[in-house]
């Protein structure tokens, strides 16, 4: 790293003068490697066997795992379901809770705090429970939603929100919305957090209203967050196991099948586990998030960039 | 010119008193799911069906808490949780502040690999971490017991954590080290007595952080439990409740209103360490 002297101390030298250093970091070698880096590294591995369970033969069967997930309809299907979860909660989101943001940011609003707290409480609570609840919340046979809808007459059958295919994706959408809709909204309040007041002041000295100055002000100076907030929100809602999984269970007829889900099925819950093609899904599925990771890197840099030449 | 400005100014009121209606009506949406989960868990089961959007029971059926606690074996999941969490926080703050502090402040070779394994690794989802993680714990004897759920959880990413620390230690004057050296304190006592108790305020958020994401995690507790009932978690036993018993409604609520309160109450009182948190994310 530094550039050799004459007298470069040697290697072990080096080494043995930060042994605390190396000390200081075993736990983390010890427990990242062995539960984020080695899983990462063996899944290549494993995604190549014919794994039928632990502890059972594993023959190497080279590509086929990955040759079998190409052409599995169910596969795509996970995928459609997630990237349509991603498609269509992220940007209703961003949007959503941005105008949120905006109205809370403005320091005369009463209650603003209490606002925010109520916003933000679905999104500390454990994701299953509310999964679990939400089964009977949206239950045609005398769950509490439908009540209302029949006493209001908007509808004359009970729907069955859950169990119909043509329904179902739509409800799990909404209550991963009201979810985790608060931590959008902290994410947006944290960004206008950045801009100081002094900008607010300097535009209406200029004589800019309130709409002049949001647009012309406030909205360019958030640009560089949008691509951040966006991509965030998108990688989290890559990872949609707990709430399907306790809601649908990705059912019914596969509708709302997110990916891990299918995963987990293939590798845990079938009859006979298919660890070998659970993990070639799942290696699969890590390429998505890296394209979506990858975007964010390529986003931050060039929100760097934008905020250093302002 | 007054009289103008005067009715400028009261339409504005207006308009913040039309905004703080609607906000109002949106939270009260917003948060009413959760509050009728509470009152569906002192409801009887008719209350429950037959209540609709109701918020006031006929009657308190604290047997419902009964129920879940003893029958639905809620209170030895509450314990479960209550381990797995603590444990896992536990070892998350003491790991991710001794790799934040040497990864800030010491010059050692490799230092840069083990960060960019860090960044690199930011985003695994679980869908491809699992099937080693579960093959590597039953190799270890791990699999079916909370130690082993602990390691794991604490294992798997918290790279945000170590970042945290990192840039926190990064910003303390190097001169406090070297006064804590000059006294005499080694590598072990200047960390431990000087520079971790700076930290204070990491450690809340990062403590706060992973409580939440502990208490919450599902995947790796429903498959470190599988063939161990007795280890589950809060949110794996209230999947299990509702597989074993999906007609009892209220003991459901009672038993989502146990896993939800504990949650809650510290959500409330460290409210601002959550934010902190969440906000960081995008600030940094």
């Amino acid at each position: 790293m530094s550039s050799v002297t004459r007298k470069a101390p040697s290697l072990a030298v080096r080494i043995w003068s930060e042994r605390w250093a190396y000390v200081f970091l075993l736990p983390t070698l010890l427990l990242f490697g062995a539960y984020t880096v080695w899983p990462i590294i063996s899944s290549l591995y494993y995604s190549m066997l014919d794994w039928k369970g632990l502890g059972a033969e594993r023959p190497f069967v080279g590509l086929a795992n990955y040759r079998e997930a190409f052409g599995d309809p169910l596969f795509w299907k996970s995928l459609g379901v997630t990237l349509t979860i991603i498609a269509v909660t992220v940007p209703l989101r961003v949007g959503l809770s941005l105008l949120t943001a905006l109205v809370l940011n403005n320091p005369r609003l009463p209650l603003a705090r209490v606002f925010r707290t109520a916003l933000f409480v679905p999104a500390v609570t454990t994701t299953a429970i509310i999964g679990v609840v939400m089964g009977f919340i949206f239950d045609p046979a005398g769950g509490p939603v439908n009540q209302l809808l029949l006493d209001l007459g908007i509808v004359d059958q009970p729907v069955d929100f859950l169990g119909d295919p043509g329904t179902s994706l739509w409800t799990v959408m909404g209550v991963h919305m009201w979810k985790w809709f608060g931590i959008t909204l902290v994410y947006w309040l944290a960004a206008l957090q950045t801009i100081p007041t002094t900008v607010y002041e300097a535009a209406r000295t200029d004589g800019a209203g309130g709409w002049a100055a949001l647009r012309h002000v406030t909205l360019p100076l958030l640009r560089p967050f949008l691509i951040i907030i966006v991509l965030l929100t998108a990688i989290e809602t890559m990872q949609i196991f707990d709430l399907v999984l306790t809601m649908t269970n990705g059912g019914p007829f596969f509708s709302t099948l997110a990916t891990e889900v299918y995963i987990y099925q293939q590798a845990f819950a079938g009859s006979t586990p298919r660890l070998g093609y659970g993990a070639a899904l799942g290696v699969l599925f890590g390429l998505v998030t890296l394209v979506f990771a990858a975007l964010q890197a390529v986003g931050i840099r060039y929100a760097d960039r934008v905020r250093s030449r302002s | 010119m007054s009289a103008a400005s005067g009715l400028r100014a009261k339409r504005r009121r207006l308009g913040i008193w039309a905004q703080v209606i609607v906000l109002a009506v949106i939270c009260v949406v917003w948060v009413y799911p959760l509050l009728w989960i509470f009152s569906a868990s002192l409801k009887d089961s008719l209350g429950v069906f037959s209540g609709g959007l109701g918020l006031i029971p006929d009657a308190l059926h604290f047997e419902n808490y009964a129920r879940a606690w003893q029958d639905a074996d809620f209170g030895l999941y509450t314990v479960n949780s209550v381990v797995v969490t603590l444990g896992t926080v536990a070892l998350v703050v003491l790991r991710c502040a001794l790799a934040g502090y040497v990864i800030a402040r010491r010059n050692f070779i490799g230092k840069r690999a083990v960060v960019a394994v860090l960044v690199a690794t930011l985003f695994a989802p679980h869908g491809l971490t699992i099937i080693p993680v579960v093959e590597l714990s039953d190799l270890m004897g791990l699999l079916n017991s909370r130690t082993g759920i602990v390691l794991a959880l604490a294992g798997s990413g918290h790279v945000a954590a170590v970042l945290l620390y990192a840039g926190y230690f990064s910003r303390v004057p190097r001169e406090l080290e070297e006064a804590a050296i000059m006294d005499g304190a080694g590598f072990l006592r200047t960390f431990f007595r000087v520079m971790l108790p700076l930290a204070g305020p990491v450690t809340a958020t990062v403590g706060v952080m992973t409580f939440l994401a502990a208490w919450n995690n599902f995947f790796l507790p429903l498959v470190f439990t599988f063939s161990r009932p007795d280890l589950r978690t809060l949110a794996v036993g209230m999947l299990a409740f509702r597989g074993t018993n999906s007609t009892d409604w209220s003991g459901l609520a009672a038993a989502g209103t146990i896993s939800l309160i504990p949650l809650l109450l510290v959500f409330l009182a460290l409210q601002r360490y959550f934010v902190e948190g969440v906000a960081g994310a995008v600030k940094s």
